[in-house]
């Protein structure tokens, strides 16, 4: 049966929009969502969709490579360093301890050692996908379990070069007929000692590019101020790179993980992240139901004792070799516990790496098919996994140990966010930067962006009125927002933005003038800064002392005049749509105004202006006195 | 129970130990209210009607200050220059803080032998406040003698400490009226009120 694209995608879509609203409403997480609506439409229940199953997957798993470039991002060059030892030491023992121990416990289920060796190194795999994907929803990334588990994703997903290269020569069975290898390379066609140069200048020229072509690149496509473009740029570029790795042999998402820590220092990162989150969201998406669809529940049916007791040993075993390797490491019980449940799977690498070991005749086509089964059983089991410790485990464990200390933080958070480094916000920005209060600043101006970097400046290019980019410039956790935006429209949204979801930031913004001001007034935001206001009052200043007043006087009466000002601001903001009152109410303010200043009314504000110098009573009481 | 407003003035509190633990052992008082001087005008632009009803709320006012130039930092000067009104503090119709007690409360960097009529400044401390007591006996408050933590320079932590807690225990003692305070005026300082109940 042949069906049309269109109504595979409408399967699809309209299988992720059932089930993982229902899924998030009972708890589940969406991975769970995902994966049961694959079950659904697949083979087992209504048979929608079927063979392509395999195809949808590989076309889905970009979706991890996304992922990865999108961690890259957040990982900055000192950050990676930093992480050296948990990736190598974590992660390295993890991948050789669960390489013999799973391998011995094949050798003793009867496969040949080469065969036993393949699958103790398939085994070793975790997935990334589902891992970070739902640590990330639970918020689980920035602690000690997120960390570890992050380091030891990172060192599987580099472990994958090196056993697809050992694979072939573990074959025992006649190479599959098609011969080929999972990932077609052009490397294959180039002399032996060609290779390994070849595979050291794909990986330079990856960090080449990131560095010296896609800033100026990003750049210009920054200032078309064509949002479309510049996301299909970014696209491209992780396309382009997985692309890159493939040919060379290395793994896609490595390699975009790889171009990510490149542009991680770039001014780019925040509109890079939020403009590919969403691609990201959706593939993975699209990668979970396509492994629900593709559990064979007839293979389990036929052999039901065999695969339970097969993947619940493979996973038991997974969790003890991480939680003792957590413990060695240090990691708090109530860490450990999430960290070793989190990696018992057999992750999405496993699916490549099967499909690579069957076509080199490493495994036979029986033992294959028992692990894929295994393989999709644990990626499902993951969700409920994460929701027994959750409620369960933690619960129980979490109230023995002590709470555990936050470990530095991976992504840039700085207590005050300035939105818009133009005239106004520059000043504000140096101010306190130069006084060492560490700021975010957004800007969307990329020719400037781009000469404020030129100085030296961290100045990240994107629209601060969206969302998103808010989020990733760490609005959740800041204190101030300056916004110093020209368009008082864009400023207003902003406001409205801030006000609904990051109800935590104090606001401080810009007016324009007095119209502006009132706007900002009515969506009740304290600290209002008219730009013009205090600059005018200073040349005022300039001017009485120019005409001959004495400088303290006229600083005074400035400061009295700006008071009064203000308050009489406040007071019009609440009548400005009664034109009646509105004039009426001014006219008596500015009338108030200039009588205080002008006249010798012995007004109580006028009085506190120069009365305790000079007080009339005083005299007349000494007149009176001396009569 | 009398009420007691310290008018705190330090254009640099960020840099004063003393000051700050002495703030810090009395802000949880009941009867203590702490007005920040530097804090509240920055610009030297003084509310004078929100002084005025602050001064009218409470029994005593004490100026805590570092002892800039033997006298207080400036803040002080332009408070009692602005606040202190004729017709409202003194002057024939100025009557509004009769009876009200004052006193300063000091750090100064120098010890008690130097502010001797002998020593290195040649005056005492009580001389030099000598324009704060006819400032309170024109408005026709009551003058105490100061508290003086003397030494600021060279005081080691439990020093502080200690004055902090004396200074404590005395700011309890007036609140509560507990002393004569005709007895108490011709003390050379009020830190004395407390050690003198201690050795008793």
């Amino acid at each position: 049966m042949t069906q049309s694209v269109l109504f595979q995608a409408m399967v699809y879509l309209a299988a992720g929009v059932l089930f993982v609203p229902i899924a998030k409403r009972l708890g589940l997480g969406s991975v769970l969502g995902y994966l049961l609506a694959g079950v659904f439409i697949g083979p087992a229940v209504l048979g929608l969709v079927g063979e392509e199953g395999q195809d949808i997957m590989h076309f889905a798993e970009f979706g991890v490579v996304i992922m990865l470039f999108l961690i890259g991002l957040e990982l900055e060059p000192e950050l990676l360093w930093k992480l050296r030892v948990p990736i190598l030491g974590l992660g390295g023992l993890q991948v050789v301890l669960t390489t013999l121990l799973a391998g011995g416990g094949a050798l003793l289920l009867g496969q040949p050692w080469q065969a036993a060796l393949a699958i103790g190194m398939i085994i070793a795999m975790s997935s990334t996908a589902i891992v970070l994907q739902t640590m990330n929803e639970k918020g689980l990334m920035q602690a000690a379990a997120g960390q570890s588990t992050f380091a030891v994703l990172l060192f599987q997903d580099v472990a994958v070069i090196p056993i697809l290269a050992i694979m072939p020569r573990l074959a025992t069975y006649p190479v599959a007929e098609s011969g080929e290898a999972a990932h077609p390379s052009v490397l294959s066609t180039l002399p032996e000692w060609l290779q390994p140069l070849a595979v050291v200048g794909a990986v330079i020229s990856v960090v080449m590019l990131g560095r010296f072509g896609m800033r100026p690149l990003f750049r210009i496509i920054a200032r078309t101020g064509m949002r479309e473009v510049f996301i299909a740029t970014a696209l491209l570029l992780v396309v382009g790179v997985a692309l890159l790795m493939q040919s060379v042999g290395l793994s896609p998402a490595l390699g975009a993980f790889v171009a990510g820590v490149v542009l991680a220092n770039s001014e780019y990162k925040h509109e890079l992240e939020s403009d590919i989150d969403p691609f990201k969201g959706l593939l993975l998406g699209l990668f979970f139901i396509s492994v629900g669809a593709s559990i064979d529940f007839n293979l389990i049916l036929q052999n039901p004792a065999l695969i339970v007791g097969l993947v619940a040993g493979i996973m038991t075993l997974k969790a003890l070799i991480i939680g003792l390797l957590g413990k060695r490491f240090g990691l708090s019980t109530d860490q450990n516990l999430t960290f070793a449940l989190a990696l018992s799977q057999v992750g999405e690498f496993a699916f490549v790496l099967l499909s690579f070991s069957r076509q080199n005749g490493v495994l036979s086509e029986e033992t294959n098919g028992i692990l894929t089964a295994c393989v999709a059983l644990s990626m499902a089991l993951t969700p409920i996994v994460f929701l027994v410790n959750e409620r369960l485990l933690l619960p129980r464990i979490g109230t023995l140990a002590k709470p555990d200390r936050e470990t530095d933080n991976i992504e840039e958070k700085n207590p005050v966010i300035v939105a818009g480094f133009g005239r106004f916000g520059n000043i504000v920005g140096r101010f306190l930067r130069a006084n060492g209060v560490e700021t975010t600043v957004l800007d969307f101006d990329s020719d400037r962006v781009d000469v404020l970097r030129k100085l030296g400046l961290k100045v990240y290019y994107g629209d601060a009125s969206r969302y998103d980019l808010l989020r990733s410039a760490g609005a959740a956790s800041a204190k101030l927002i300056i916004i110093a935006l020209d368009s008082p429209e864009k400023s207003l949204e902003l406001v409205e933005t801030i006000r609904k979801h990051f109800p935590n930031l104090k606001i401080l913004v810009r007016a324009n003038d007095r119209d502006d001001a009132y706007d900002f007034i009515d969506l009740g935001v304290d600290h209002i800064y008219r730009e013009t206001l205090d600059t005018s009052l200073r040349m005022g200043v300039d001017a009485l002392r120019l005409l001959g007043m004495r400088a303290y006087h006229s600083e005074r009466l400035a400061r009295l005049f700006r008071r009064h000002d203000e308050a009489a601001l406040q007071e019009l903001a609440s009548v400005r749509r009664d034109s009646r009152q509105y004039f009426s109410t001014a006219r008596r303010r500015i009338r108030e105004l200039e009588q205080l200043l002008g006249s010798d009314t012995p007004d109580r504000w006028l009085k506190g202006i120069g009365e305790g110098w000079d007080a009339e009573s005083l005299r007349e009481e000494a007149r009176r006195s001396s009569d | 129970m009398a009420k007691l407003l310290i008018q705190f003035a330090h254009p640099a509190l960020e840099k004063s130990r003393t000051n700050r633990i002495l703030l810090e052992a009395v802000q949880d008082l009941p009867f203590v209210t702490i007005n920040d001087l530097y804090e509240l005008y920055p610009d030297f632009d003084i509310d004078i009607d929100r002084e005025q009803d602050l001064l009218l709320q409470h029994d005593y006012l004490i100026f805590q200050h570092p002892f800039y130039w033997y006298s207080a930092p400036a803040m002080v000067k332009q408070w009692e220059d602005l606040v202190l009104e004729h017709g409202w503090a003194y002057g024939h119709e100025g009557v509004a803080l009769t009876g009200k007690k004052m006193l300063n409360v000091l750090t100064a960097g120098g010890r008690n032998e130097a502010y001797q009529t002998s020593g290195y400044n040649r005056f005492t401390i009580r001389q030099f406040l000598a324009p704060f007591d006819q400032t309170a006996t024109l408005c026709k408050m009551i003058y105490l003698p100061p508290f003086v933590v003397h030494g600021t320079h060279r005081m080691p932590d439990e020093g502080i400490q200690e004055a902090a807690r004396q200074y404590r225990s005395l700011l309890t003692r007036l609140a509560d009226d507990d002393f004569d305070p005709e007895a108490v005026r011709p003390m050379a300082y009020l830190n004395d009120l407390i050690t003198e109940q201690q050795s008793l």
